[in-house]
């Protein structure tokens, strides 16, 4: 469906309730509609007219509430904004949950941090603010929370007691965190069981929420860059370079044509890193132990080789809004190519071998299964969506920084299981070479960075992050500074996702589960 | 399953040589800016480039301070006067009062590693501790789960309010003697969260911490060193104070 058929349709259906308004600058097509056609809006773009959901932007104006609702097509099809519109005395909302399961957690954010009310929504409250930690009146992310006030906080209240859903005789909860293992991130599982299988698993996470949407409010765009490297560094270049394009597109800017490059260099040398590390983490799920040292030598050689070439081992301090702070001299970038190469090399005789080590392959093969509707329902995103024959990529669907003239594969699986998703880890290592042996030969000559002149706006910033599609949306004040960040970051769709697969397994699946999933809690806490 | 044993085999040593001898492998550290003389006049623009307030001067020379460096490159990159870069790693700074383990913990340590609030890097740079190139069980570092057999707990993150209650729980679990150590800028000064409405200034804002190490995140060399000296094997760098900076020489 192009844009042209979408604004026909729409209007035909809702006449007088929705108007389309084309933004050619941000490929856009912003559909203003009243509280009575949101909801069935909303299920057509998802349900049927295979639009993804790419999040909910709540933003508070002076006088009025204004929700906005972000779906993504493929190329022709572009980005739809579901604008709803109301008086601040008004909090509540239609629900759209009913048909847009991905809005899910969107809308409980939305009910915990800015006291909003959605209608027809199973489950609300107890989630990004704890409730035995927090008072219910708090609401953070309101204009008239003054961050820099005292906080009193409560101590977290012992009897407190989470909501339970199996009620069978003997049934009992299994609590796991939020310090458990070894080196892991804090996140606490509630998993309800009868005995031996994982009845339901309910992550209870934000335990490392750090407030940046509301730490980035009245800051300088120099000043929000930091923290968009910094609140998920494993993927920092991804997320820096999704806010600098937000910026970018907010300044009507276009970027220098080797700075473009480059920036897609290092986005993959990233993605070459980050799976690196999600299969080292997969082989050390499982005790392999030769295997789970093999990957880590081949995660830190791409740690190093980041680290040589750019000077940080996650590629912190080269992004800048207009293109990079420093350039990357072309023979360097050709030395980390051939460097990539030798590990890719050495992370393709890797899979040779797990591939026929059957007792690697009991542990992954029909473990942590995922359906395709299931997936779609949930609005999955990155790998983990392609193993279960989900094939979306950003860098295809609406490409950016130059992505349209690479020429590489997305790969993707049907099986949905723990094994689809590895094969899927590799794969994309593949093709992140690829990309950079092209980029490697396509380096232009000339500047890397071109002025900005910052003013009044705000847009929308899309990459495909390593884990998946990361969207963050920028509003600007005319002095140039931040009034509303918001991030959607891949994990936080795949965390909400991933009791689908750890249901019905054995509690001896669960971390093997768990690595397959690649999350991380940094990203979704923010 | 032959074929993992002769992959092992054949892929020989990977281990570092630290800390017997340097390693200078090309990657391994991100650096840190570096004190020194710098011109009069252009003192006052570096300072305030720095987000963080890295930089202090004193007759003339900067002085630097590492604990709230957070690896933004503004003071190097895109000027046309950068300051000096050290290709360090061994940062790890000791926190008033005693931090010697004695003999007795020479050889076999157990750390317990807390994430309170870390982005993940700190995480990931503490889990490569365990690869072959560092190895940290050939020194006698081991990570367990469980803060009843821990004798060090490694702390990364601002602590937000969330973990706060989690990483007190760990802290007075833990059996006495025990040490803190707290593992990059964020645990160290709350780095660029320390504003944040939910999270402290560091591990210090809630428990004693005995070895600081800074670095955003501070590479594995460094945070071996960390260990390393909270078990008195390694000299501390130079004691820091918010107040005076560290200041390294650049032959270091």
């Amino acid at each position: 469906m192009n844009r042209t058929e979408l604004k026909a349709e729409v209007e035909q259906r809702w006449p007088g309730q929705a108007q389309c308004r084309f933004d050619s600058a941000s490929a856009m097509c912003e559909v203003t509609c009243a509280r009575a056609a949101l909801a069935e809006l909303c299920a057509r773009l998802f349900l049927e007219w295979n639009f993804s959901f790419a999040g909910l932007i709540v933003e508070e104006h002076p006088e009025q509430w204004q929700l906005r609702y972000c779906f993504y097509g493929e190329r022709e099809a572009g980005w739809v904004h579901v604008l709803i519109k109301a008086p601040l005395a008004e909090r509540t909302f239609p629900s759209i949950v009913k048909f847009v399961h991905a809005a899910d957690w969107h809308e409980r954010e939305a009910e915990d941090l800015f006291g909003l009310k959605f209608e027809g929504h199973p489950q609300l409250g107890d989630f990004i603010l704890h409730d035995d930690a927090w008072q219910e009146s708090v609401e953070p992310m309101r204009r008239q929370f003054d961050p820099h006030a005292a906080m009193v906080h409560r101590k977290p209240d012992a009897d407190w007691r989470p909501r339970r859903v199996v009620q069978e005789p003997g049934a009992f909860v299994m609590p796991i965190g939020p310090k458990y293992s070894g080196v892991t991130e804090s996140v606490h599982f509630l998993l309800e069981t009868v005995g031996e299988d994982v009845i339901r698993s309910t992550p209870r996470l934000f335990y490392k929420w750090r407030g940046i949407e509301k730490l980035a409010e009245g800051k300088t765009v120099d000043e929000v860059l930091l923290l968009a490297e910094r609140f998920a560094a494993t993927t920092a270049f991804a997320h820096g370079l999704a806010f600098c394009q937000a910026v970018e597109t907010i300044c009507g800017a276009t970027i220098p044509a080797r700075a473009g490059t480059l920036r897609v260099f290092l986005a993959e040398l990233e993605r070459l890193r980050q799976h690196a590390g999600a299969i080292q983490e997969i082989c050390e799920s499982t005790a392999l132990v030769v295997a789970n040292s093999q990957a880590g030598i081949l995660e830190e050689d791409l740690l190093r080789i980041s680290g040589e070439l750019t000077g940080h081992r996650y590629l912190f301090g080269m992004l800048a809004p207009g293109g990079l702070l420093s350039d990357q001299p072309s023979d360097a970038c050709r030395k980390a190519l051939a460097q990539s190469q030798q590990v890719l090399k050495q992370l393709n005789t890797l899979e040779r071998a797990l591939r026929v080590s059957s007792s690697f392959l009991d542990r992954l093969e029909e473990v942590g299964f995922v359906a395709l509707k299931n997936a779609n329902a949930y609005g999955l995103l990155g790998p983990v969506a392609r193993a279960s024959g989900l094939v979306r990529d950003l860098r295809r669907a609406q490409p950016y920084s130059g992505y349209e003239n690479f020429d590489f594969e997305v790969p993707s699986e049907q099986e949905g299981d723990g094994y689809a998703r590895l094969r899927v880890l590799f794969a994309e290592a593949r093709q992140s070479v690829r990309i950079m042996e092209q980029a490697a030969t396509a380096l232009q000559n000339g500047s890397v960075r071109e002025p900005l002149r910052l003013g009044a706006g705000a847009a929308l910033g899309w990459v495909e992050a390593p884990r998946g599609g990361a969207f963050h949306w920028v509003r600007l004040d005319e002095s140039g500074r931040v009034t509303r960040y918001r991030i959607v970051p891949p994990s936080y769709a795949n965390w909400h996702g991933f009791h689908l697969a750890v249901e019905k397994f054995a509690f001896q699946d669960f971390p093997i589960m768990l690595s397959t999933f690649d999350l991380s809690v940094a990203e979704n806490d923010r | 399953m032959s074929q993992w044993v002769i992959k092992g085999i054949r892929t020989g040593i990977k281990t570092t040589a630290y800390p017997t001898q340097a390693e200078t492998g090309a990657g391994v550290s991100p650096g840190l800016p570096m004190a020194g003389d710098f011109p009069a006049g252009e003192i006052a623009a570096l300072m305030a480039r720095c987000p963080t307030g890295v930089f202090s001067a004193r007759d003339g020379r900067i002085i630097v301070d590492h604990r709230l460096c957070v690896h933004c490159y503004r003071c190097v990159r895109g000027v046309t006067r950068p300051v000096g870069w050290q290709q360090t790693y061994e940062w790890g700074t000791v926190r008033d009062g005693q931090h010697e383990f004695g003999q007795p913990f020479h050889r076999s340590i157990h750390v317990i590693v807390v994430d309170a609030g870390d982005c993940g890097a700190c995480l990931n740079e503490v889990k490569q501790l365990n690869n072959p190139y560092y190895n940290m069980h050939r020194l006698g570092f081991f990570i367990t789960p469980s803060p009843r057999h821990a004798d060090v707990l490694l702390v990364v993150g601002p602590v937000t309010d969330h973990m706060r209650f989690a990483l007190e729980k760990v802290y007075d679990a833990m059996p006495t003697p025990k040490r803190v150590i707290a593992v990059g800028a964020c645990a160290v000064s709350g780095g660029v969260f320390a504003e944040s409405f939910v999270c402290s200034k560091g591990v210090a804002a809630v428990l004693p911490v005995d070895v600081e190490v800074p670095g955003h995140p501070p590479p594995p060399l460094a945070i071996l060193h960390g260990l390393l000296v909270a078990v008195g094997r390694k000299p501390p760098s130079p004691p820091v104070s918010a107040s005076s900076g560290m200041e390294i020489s650049a032959a270091r």
